[in-house]
């Protein structure tokens, strides 16, 4: 059992190399976020948004830096976790570890830690530059917003798994991913604040799942509680455990 | 000697194809044991029953005294596999994938003596996706022996090398027996078979055909030596008469193989060359084949191994 423990910590440290070690999954969690901020910030400054309803008196960065973490969610879940899992099973790196006596949930969770990490250091590079460089303020609780934020990175890493489980190949998994991390970033009001779309596209993103992310994540940095939040948290919340289900029971070693 | 495996009619089936089709042998400590055979012909499927990695649909295993369906766990602690279609992350270094999976054994190798007994010391900061294919091979060989295992099971080694890099594992794999550890490969290659194997089961279709040292097999063919020689123009009747014993002439142009079967005083090669030298009979080339494994194939299933 301790050696167990100690190929965990090890294996999750190589995971986190590893994970830093692919340009794409260090920029778009950690640098793209930030661009992003800095060109809205730009353009906008954090000035009062009057053109966004329901957030009177709240800074254009100060919607925009929640959104922004929806942002990372959603591309380190569909993205970062379909990949890797994918190209793992594809290239016959988790048949390598059934070789060994140490079981292969191992890299999984290995997976799930480093990939949380990542986001969660995603999301702080958000707050410090929008509270250095835009002065924002965290109106809500910190914890209740943490909270927000385990629940909707833990939700999209599931579908990340299901994703990797299904595809036939890394290439499809990889395309998929993005067909459907795209549309989604925009519909949800991630990149683009959804009060500013048109009633119908309003209505279509709200069946988008990273929607929910957004709406829970600005609703709790506003200081808003978990009760106004109870469709955005109970859908959320639907999606981990569907996403658990059928990602157990599709998820494939080879 | 001790047996350290223990196989009796197994079977695996991929829906109606018996991949294996009741296989029995066993592997005394210390050798090193060959399936040799054409692709599907059940090899890679008897080593992962072996290893524990494939549920055999009949038929009874034992690796080191026990049953690798129940007792895989215990099994992988103590036995280095290496499989024939596998990776490690592109951007993973040589020196971490050994660091890593040392901590998946409880009593694992040191393995900055196996980077070193492997030649991968220059290599050790390369990415896995930047080495050769014969590097891979040997850092894939470094990994099965982390467990210090006693015994090692090795699929298809070498497809895909090129001769040189083949012949740097066949030494290093010579390494491994000679530290007292079993081996068990698969290849498709009879040269290697040949080679490098203390005895060899020919499969085909799931079945073994032969099994015996590579010697022993060849010498179930009958001996039969053929010399092989070109001459300039035609070689003159007299040459066949000149002959001893019952041989057989197959000439095609120039060039002349002479071949026989029977048991003879002489070997067969140096009454031709004393024949062509006595009557002043120019010819270049000339060359003796002896029967290997390949003709063994041949001869047992009327077919070449290689399609």
């Amino acid at each position: 059992m301790r050696y167990a423990m100690k190929s965990f910590l090890k294996m999750t440290w190589m995971e986190a190399k590893l994970f830093l070690r692919e340009p794409a999954n260090a920029f778009f969690t950690l640098l793209f976020p930030l661009i992003m901020l800095f060109i809205f910030g730009t353009i906008y400054g954090n000035k009062a948004a009057p053109s966004i309803p329901g957030a009177s008196g709240q800074g254009t960065i100060e919607t925009l830096i929640p959104a922004l973490i929806a942002m990372v969610i959603g591309m380190t879940g569909l993205m970062s976790i379909t990949m890797t899992m994918a190209s793992y099973r594809e290239n016959g790196i988790l048949r390598r570890l059934s070789t060994t006596p140490v079981s292969s949930l191992l890299v999984l969770f290995a997976q799930v830690v480093v990939v949380f990490v990542m986001t969660t250091l995603g999301m702080l590079l958000l707050i410090l530059a929008g509270k250095l460089v835009y002065h924002v303020q965290i109106e809500g609780n910190l914890l209740s917003l943490l909270g927000g934020f385990v629940l909707g990175s833990l939700s999209f890493f599931s579908i990340g798994f299901i994703l990797a489980g299904i595809m036939p190949s890394t290439r499809t998994a990889q395309i998929v991913a993005m067909v459907l991390l795209y549309p989604m970033l925009i519909l949800s009001g991630a990149a683009w604040p959804r009060e500013l779309m048109p009633a119908t596209v309003q209505k279509i993103s709200s069946f988008v799942p990273l929607t929910y992310v957004v709406n829970l994540l600005r609703g709790l940095w506003m200081g808003e509680s978990w009760n106004a939040h109870l469709l955005d948290a109970g859908i959320l919340v639907v999606m981990l455990l569907l996403g658990m289900i059928i990602s157990t029971r599709t998820f494939r070693w080879e | 000697m001790n047996t350290i495996i223990q196989v009796e009619g197994l079977q695996k089936k991929y829906g109606e194809m018996a991949a294996v089709d009741g296989i029995s042998f066993e592997v005394q400590e210390g050798e090193i044991f060959g399936m040799v055979g054409p692709n599907g012909a059940g090899k890679t499927t008897t080593i992962e029953c072996l290893e524990g990695l494939r549920k055999p649909d009949r038929g009874m295993i034992r690796v080191l005294g026990m049953d690798p369906q129940n007792h895989g766990h215990a099994l992988k602690e103590c036995t280095g596999m290496q499989l024939q279609e596998s990776n490690l992350p592109a951007r993973m270094r040589v020196w971490e994938a050994l660091d890593l999976y040392a901590t998946f054994y409880p009593r694992a190798a040191d393995w900055r003596k196996l980077l070193v007994q492997l030649g991968l010391e220059e290599k050790q900061n390369t990415p896995f996706s930047k080495l050769s294919g014969g590097q891979k091979q040997r850092l894939f060989i470094a990994l099965a022996l982390l467990p210090e295992p006693n015994l090692i099971f090795l699929d298809e080694l070498t497809t895909g090398l090129d001769p040189q890099a083949r012949h740097t594992i066949w030494d290093l794999v010579r390494d491994v027996r000679s530290n007292g550890k079993t081996v068990i490969l698969t290849t498709h290659f009879m040269e290697e078979a040949e080679r490098l194997c203390d005895r060899v089961a020919i499969l085909d279709h799931g079945k073994i055909v032969a099994l015996d040292t590579p010697d022993a097999l060849i010498r179930l063919l009958g001996a039969e030596e053929r010399v092989v020689f070109t001459v300039e123009g035609s070689l003159p009747e007299d040459f066949k008469k000149n002959i001893s014993g019952k041989i057989q002439f197959d000439i095609e142009g120039n060039r002349v193989v002479v071949h026989g079967t029977d048991q003879r005083k002489t070997p067969l090669v140096s009454e031709v060359v004393n024949q062509l030298t006595a009557q002043h009979i120019p010819f270049h080339d000339l060359r003796t084949e002896q029967p290997n494994l390949e003709d063994v194939f041949l001869s047992l299933t009327g077919r070449r191994m290689r399609e």
